[in-house]
């Protein structure tokens, strides 16, 4: 309570968060009491098998989803009691998502793409600023289909900085991509986060990844079973898998 | 321009197939909406001007003969704006190289200066000469029937007497919009003329010297027509006045409104149930489009755009493809009016066309079109919205699919694993899949609406003329007759039987309804002139009675067999009679009211009088015959059957068949853009199911069976309930069309069915050749790059 008069030191805190999916007949229960917080400008890897709940803990700190039970909370901001609209201007004025399939719009090109999201964003910056910094600002008009993989992240990149977001959310960005190109992407998530002193959480389950983050966190079966912070932190291009 | 609408531009531009086969869909409905509307509007809006331009009168009536005198009383008749009297002669005419029977109806205009009434639009040719004695005008219709042209010559028997009269005009009238010989069932423009004449020389050769024996005026505003048709009744009641009636009960006009009518009707009727269809398939063809963009709808969420804005995003997408099809249909149904309101101007002859198109009616297309395809999209979008955003970018969870009932009865082995596909798939979705069977369904009913129409008045000329009217000449006598002139026609070389009929002119009345007809005195056991019971048996005429068409009965006079009709005689001595009426009789040609002949003569008190004869006589003896009777002074005119059934096909034929054709095309358009849009979206429903299959190695033959298996078994599923959803569509018809010139009997003929079929089938075979080419398309390795 007493947090709360200052400008606490997180971004995200969680307490008991819990998620339960009903599949037809079956339950699954993807988070099982998960407590966390993240602080402004952290790199966090959360690290964990597949069906381990690291992408719904992102969805549930993202406002993509809500807890079954438990509380999440983005800095003064109740989301497990949000309401729908509440958790839309969250997203639309803090979060920016970085998804493993890009989820890119294919009638539009990369600076389309991005102005998307721009035009309705409070303070972003311009599209081509975005994609420069990712190293795509010679391939401004450019369709999904005519960019290679690690392009298309790029831009999925772009499009997720360009509006200033407090926080990065990352859900698998490498998983569809061959190691080179993939850290070629990491890059330009390292970039942004320390250019701009994002909060980053990048979901992988590549354990090499966690070599370049402040802080990993391990999940497994919905819970934290694992959480370090990197003494040495390496840069993205000296990772390898 | 926002990213977003850059988007939608993109997303139209790249679904266009689909984009047309819904616009089609929206023109198909809206142009039927617009032709039928736009050609009534245009008509009704025709017919008033032409009216008021050219004077039509309000007040008509027909005496024997009056001295010119007594006009000056009628005119003083309170209410009475202008009046004109005229001499009008029915007339047999001798058209070079025409041997059929041809029946003129020749009237007076003035020897100076035009007439006050019922003026002429002078189409060719010029004006009489003042005073001339042979110059004749004629109607168009009659002029172009024969190609008679200004300075033709041809001949008229006026009072029995031949007269040659030389054409100098062409022109149309007001009072002959629509040109039928009285008695006749259809116009017949070559059997069938309208003349005018100078008065003067008109009245020589009639024997109308100082005489009138027809009446024409218009009322001061405000004034009651039936006070005016009261006093005009028994001011002439002593020159053999015949009952005046207003514009109401006039050949012409009366024929036009009730035809009007029926336009009305079929220009509410038809664009309903095509509108209504149309409206229902894009319905469900822009729910399940939506339906495909759920992943987009997700990411755009995820963004933080909020629900209106993806809302609208798609209501304007829809709203594109709505426009395109309501301004497609609206050109389409303007062409197709301005066409179809062509084919009414043969028919009817007015001197211009008004083409109106009120924009009401674009208005109702619009909003009918919009809120079917906004209550789809914001249907779908609804629930894609409904979804959390994490949920709706992952593909849809396998849903729960079963063994179908087939394999839950052991058969199985019936089945290969691609056919076992299309079962369950068909099966998981019943809603779905019901929908597009209904969808189809009525796209091919649709087909059976547009055509159904042609086997119906097969079968109703059928029926008026090979069991209710078998003869195949009914010749009319000056007037009333000795029986014992049927002998004389019997003994015509040729002549195979002969049946003498009595017809007096009569307002039939019950309670508050009234009727003006006639009363038809038949012979009991007459094997050329019938009366059908509700089976189409032939039935005998009881005596002491009259027997109704079960219309004129039941919709018009509202009376029921064992009450007593009031008949109030308008020739002759007038009478007012009480008759019982005895029975009713099916009919879908006109209506009537028949009596035994001998019970009419007795009513009439009079003896064995006719008023014609019917006629049944050998093959090949027409033109002798036709000569012989022609040359009978007692003759005045002759309607042959088969002349009068080939001239109905001509003529009302060709609005029902224009009608029928584009009617048609527009249940094509529809049928085709359900059709592919069902096979188009189950394609982008499927798409990357299939192409798993075959990078798991099913050949394009395989995975196109799996995918139009199910749209062809869904077709063949909607065949049969097409022919029922087609069958109550024509039902629906057949009771608002329903009307005394006509009943659309409900015969379905096996084309009308095959035609529904065979179209549905034909859409379903080239939506699947074109899907089948888009198969061949499909990108294996997006598949296997991207999840699932």
């Amino acid at each position: 309570m007493g947090r709360g008069m200052a400008e606490p030191g997180w971004v995200f805190r969680a307490a008991g968060l819990t998620k339960i999916y009903r599949m037809g007949e079956v339950e699954v229960q993807a988070l099982r009491g998960i407590d966390l917080e993240l602080r402004r400008g952290e790199l966090v890897v959360l690290l964990g098998p597949s069906g381990s709940g690291k992408s719904t803990l992102l969805n549930i700190l993202g406002g993509l989803d809500t807890p079954t039970a438990g509380e999440v909370s983005y800095l003064e901001r109740n989301l497990s009691t949000a309401s729908e609209t509440e958790l839309t201007l969250f997203r639309r004025d803090h979060v920016g998502f970085v998804f493993q399939f890009y989820n890119l719009i294919p009638s539009l090109t990369a600076r389309e793409n991005v102005a998307a999201v721009t035009e309705i964003a409070k303070a972003p910056m311009k599209p081509e600023e975005a994609l420069a910094m990712v190293g795509l600002g010679s391939r401004l008009d450019h369709f999904p289909a005519q960019l290679s993989g690690g392009e298309q992240q790029r831009v999925a990149i772009a499009r997720a900085i360009a509006k200033n977001p407090a926080v990065l959310l990352c859900d698998e960005p490498t998983g569809a991509l061959d190691s080179t190109t993939g850290i070629i992407v990491l890059e330009a998530l390292e970039k942004v986060n320390r250019e701009l002193g994002t909060l980053t959480v990048l979901i992988t389950h590549n354990a090499g990844i966690a070599d370049m983050a402040d802080r990993v966190i391990r999940l497994s079966d919905g819970r934290i079973v694992e959480e370090r912070h990197n003494t040495v932190k390496r840069v993205a291009h000296e990772l390898s898998w | 321009m926002t990213a977003l609408d850059l988007k939608l531009l993109r997303d139209l531009w790249h679904m266009r197939g689909q984009v047309l086969a819904i616009a089609a869909v929206i023109a198909g409905g809206v142009a039927t909406l617009v032709m039928s509307l736009s050609t009534y509007d245009s008509l009704l809006t025709t017919r008033d001007l032409f009216y008021s331009e050219y004077r039509f009168a309000q007040v008509f009536t027909t005496l024997k003969r009056a001295p010119e005198s007594v006009a000056q009383r009628l005119k003083e008749i309170p209410g009475v704006e202008r009046l004109e009297t005229r001499v009008v002669a029915v007339v047999k005419l001798e058209v070079a190289g025409f041997n059929d029977p041809v029946t003129g109806m020749l009237s007076s205009l003035p020897d100076v200066g035009m007439p006050l009434l019922n003026t002429l639009h002078l189409k060719r040719g010029r004006w009489l000469t003042p005073y001339s004695g042979d110059e004749i005008i004629v109607s168009d219709t009659f002029a172009d029937a024969h190609g008679l042209h200004p300075g033709d010559r041809i001949h008229a028997v006026i009072h029995g007497k031949r007269k040659a009269l030389t054409l100098v005009g062409v022109a149309l009238s007001p009072e002959y919009v629509y040109q039928i010989a009285p008695g006749a069932m259809f116009p017949d423009f070559k059997r069938y003329g309208v003349l005018w004449m100078g008065r003067h020389a008109l009245a020589a050769a009639y024997d109308m010297d100082g005489a009138f024996n027809n009446v024409a005026l218009t009322l001061t505003p405000g004034t009651d027509e039936q006070a005016v048709i009261r006093r005009l009744d028994t001011l002439l009641a002593p020159y053999g006045g015949v009952g005046a009636h207003g514009r109401k009960d006039q050949f012409s006009n009366r024929f036009l409104s009730e035809e009007l009518k029926q336009l009305q009707t079929t220009a509410t009727v038809f664009p309903s149930i095509f509108m209504g269809v149309a409206a229902f398939l894009l319905n469900v063809v822009v729910t399940r489009l939506i339906a495909t963009q759920r992943e987009q709808i997700a990411i755009l969420k995820a963004f933080g755009y909020h629900h209106a804005a993806i809302g609208w995003h798609f209501v304007k997408l829809v709203m594109a493809i709505a426009l395109l099809g309501v301004a497609a249909g609206t050109a389409l149904g303007m062409w197709f009016g301005n066409g179809l309101a062509g084919v009414y101007m043969e028919l009817y002859r007015f001197p211009y066309l008004e083409y109106v198109l009120e924009p009401p009616v674009i208005f109702i297309a619009l909003a009918v079109t919009s809120a079917a395809a906004l209550s789809g999209t914001l249907l779908a979008v609804g629930r894609a919205i409904r979804l959390p955003p994490a949920e709706g970018m992952r593909p849809e969870t396998p849903v729960a699919y079963r063994a179908t009932l087939l394999e839950r009865l052991g058969l199985q082995r019936l089945c290969s694993q691609p056919t076992r596909m299309i079962l369950r798939h068909i099966e998981r979705r019943p809603l779905k899949s019901l929908l597009t069977v209904f969808g189809i369904a009525c796209a091919g009913g649709l087909m059976m609406v547009g055509n159904y129409q042609r086997g119906a008045i097969d079968f109703m000329v059928d029926v008026q003329f090979k069991h209710a009217a078998r003869e195949d000449l009914a010749v009319t006598f000056l007037e009333p007759t000795s029986g014992r002139a049927l002998h004389e026609l019997a003994q015509l070389p040729g002549v195979r039987h002969v049946e003498g009929f009595r017809d007096v002119a009569a307002n039939l009345r019950f309670g508050h309804y009234h009727y003006r007809s006639a009363i038809y005195g038949i012979q009991p056991e007459g094997v050329l002139h019938r009366s059908l019971d509700s089976e189409l048996r032939p039935v005998a005429v009881p005596a002491g009675g009259v027997v109704l068409t079960d219309h004129l009965a039941n919709n018009i006079l509202h009376v029921q067999p064992g009450d007593l009709l009031t008949v109030e005689v308008l020739e002759g001595r007038r009478q007012v009679l009480q008759v019982p009426v005895l029975g009713l009789t099916r009919q879908f040609l006109g209506v009537s009211a028949y009596m035994r002949q001998d019970t009419l003569n007795e009513l009439l008190r009079e003896g064995d009088v006719v008023s014609g004869a019917y006629l049944s006589h050998d093959p090949g003896v027409e033109q002798d015959l036709y000569d012989r009777l022609h040359g009978r002074p007692r003759v005045l005119g002759m309607v042959a059957h088969a002349a009068a059934i080939k001239s109905f096909y001509a003529t009302l034929g060709e609005f029902v068949l224009f009608f029928n054709m584009v009617a048609t095309a527009l249940a094509a358009t529809i049928a085709f853009g359900v059709v592919y849009n069902s096979a188009r979206i189950a394609l982008s429903e499927r798409g990357r199911e299939l192409a798993s299959l075959r990078v798991l190695g099913f050949t394009h033959g395989e995975i196109a069976y799996i995918l139009l298996g199910e749209l062809g078994a869904l077709t063949l599923a909607a065949i049969p309930v097409g022919f029922a959803v087609g069958a109550g569509l024509c039902g629906i018809l057949v009771v608002v069309f329903a009307s005394d010139l006509y009943r659309l009997p409900l015969v379905l003929e096996p084309y009308n069915f095959a035609l529904g079929a065979t179209v549905v089938a034909a859409s379903a075979m080239v939506s699947g050749w074109l899907v089948w080419r888009q198969l061949g398309r499909l990108d294996l390795v997006g598949v296997l790059k991207t999840r699932e």
